[in-house]
């Protein structure tokens, strides 16, 4: 139960997959101007990197590793992601219109995400259980909503800031960016020792 | 060898059944996509303004194309032109647009109006409102910042000596500007018009006369001069009756402080010399 916690705990903070491993920044930079659309994509990016973490997992214990297929991983995780997305657009758009509507525009928009592909990997490298790869791939989405909600209200700020002109948009934020992933450097070590991992 | 063949049937099998279920997926989960829909949504002009009452004109159209909407003539921005078409695409009945203008109801710039503080922060309305109702002394009328200015498309509206002025040649109608005001200075007017009352403020004449010199007093003046009596003081402010107007103009010659402005107020769309 402890390592539940620490996977949790770890991705969500101490490794929070935008501000300390630096992926997804696209998304991240891309969808942050507005509170609404952060909502949207942050549920979408949850969404995907559990229903992936699950699938990559059964694929790699069912088809990889009898076949001594792991070199292949990067191509088949991303094939079998993208072949995921695109049923679980066309589902929520028959089944769930509202919930198509919330995240549609931001479905395809991860398909291939690096941060979405990294989940699924890292789950392999550190040869978590079903349960565990699932756990993973929830709080790496729930750490990706966290740094892109702060993340939007740091540019909320920008926007009423004058900095000077040759900073002003883009990268003024890459700058804002870096200051918030540092905040986040102030976890490092943590999770060592609420767990004893 | 036997690694490589491994690898290309695993991959080739994923991919088939991923492609399957796709198939399968698309098949028996079709959604029917409305065909009239991008038809419609091409006659509009994209502005998303609103005007029509819906969020946008995606909005619009698929209102128009479920036939839940079977006006054709909402489209305020977009004037008898887009009508036409959408009476085309859709095979309703022509109607005609009623045009709007947006109408700056304050007539006090710099020169008139006396601040009571000096502000110096953020340069937008909104921000200024907030700050004890805004600089000028008179919190009814245009503050002066550019809110509108920033957010008209057609750059129909310029800011001179603190006060909005629109451009009708320009004005679409499409309301963007009443929306963002804060003190709700600008409201939307049917073009064909020729009188408005240049004014919002409510106070008592005594009041409205120590804050700006071409405010509304409520002098009654006008409404006792009107040959068709459409014109009402009500909370000491001129109303006019525009289903009584008779466009005769007297009312701007006998306000003893200006605030009433007879001119031709037709719109982009309307105007012998518009832009659209």
């Amino acid at each position: 139960m402890s390592k539940i916690f620490l996977i949790l705990f770890t991705l969500v903070f101490t490794e929070n997959y935008v501000l300390v491993q630096f992926l997804g920044i696209c998304p991240f930079l891309g969808v942050s101007q507005k509170f609404s659309s952060c909502i949207g994509m942050s549920g979408a990016v949850i969404f995907v990197m559990t229903l992936a973490s699950a699938v990559t997992w059964g694929i790699y214990q069912a088809l990889m590793i009898p076949f001594g297929l792991q070199f292949m991983r990067t191509i088949i995780f991303i094939l079998v992601i993208a072949a995921l997305v695109q049923l679980v657009e066309i589902t929520l758009k028959k089944f769930m219109p509202p919930l198509y509507k919330a995240l549609g525009v931001y479905l395809p928009l991860i398909t291939t995400n690096c941060a979405v592909l990294a989940v699924t990997i890292l789950n392999i490298d550190n040869s978590y259980n079903f349960l565990e790869s699932c756990v993973s791939g929830f709080s790496a989405g729930l750490g990706f909503s966290l740094a892109l909600i702060l993340f939007c209200g740091v540019r909320k700020s920008l926007e009423l800031a004058h900095p000077p002109k040759c900073f002003e948009g883009l990268p003024i934020s890459l700058i804002a960016a870096a200051f918030t992933s540092m905040t986040f450097m102030g976890f490092t070590g943590m999770a060592e020792n609420m767990f004893g991992g | 060898m036997a690694a490589i063949l491994n690898a290309v049937w695993i991959l080739a099998a994923i991919g088939a059944v991923c492609a399957v279920l796709l198939i399968l997926a698309s098949k028996f989960m079709y959604v029917p996509v409305d065909e009239e829909f991008p038809k419609i949504r091409e006659c509009l002009p994209g502005a998303n303004c609103g005007a029509c009452g819906y969020a946008g004109c995606d909005g619009y159209a698929s209102a128009l194309a479920s036939g839940d909407e079977t006006a054709i003539n909402k489209c305020v921005a977009g004037g008898d032109a887009v009508a036409k078409a959408l009476a085309e695409a859709t095979g309703a009945e022509f109607a005609d647009v009623i045009e709007q203008v947006a109408i700056v109801r304050c007539s006090g710039d710099c020169n008139t109006v006396k601040n009571k503080e000096e502000y110096q922060g953020l340069k937008s309305c909104a921000a200024a409102k907030l700050l004890y109702g805004g600089p000028s002394m008179c919190v009814y009328g245009c503050i002066g910042l550019g809110d509108c200015e920033k957010i008209c498309p057609e750059h129909a509206i310029r800011v001179v000596d603190g006060l909005a002025h629109v451009n009708f040649r320009a004005c679409i109608g499409c309301g963007m500007c009443v929306r963002t005001c804060p003190n709700h200075v600008i409201t939307l007017m049917p073009d064909v018009e020729r009188v408005i009352v240049g004014c919002s403020n409510h106070d008592k004449g005594a009041n409205t006369r120590k804050a700006c010199s071409k405010g509304c007093i409520g002098c009654h003046k006008c409404e006792k001069e009107c040959p068709a009596g459409a014109i009402t003081v009500v909370d000491n402010l001129s109303r006019i009756d525009y289903d009584k107007c008779i466009d005769c103009g007297h009312c701007q010659e006998v306000c003893p402080v200006g605030c009433v402005h007879f001119r031709d107020f037709r719109g982009a769309h309307t105007h012998p010399e518009g832009t659209r």
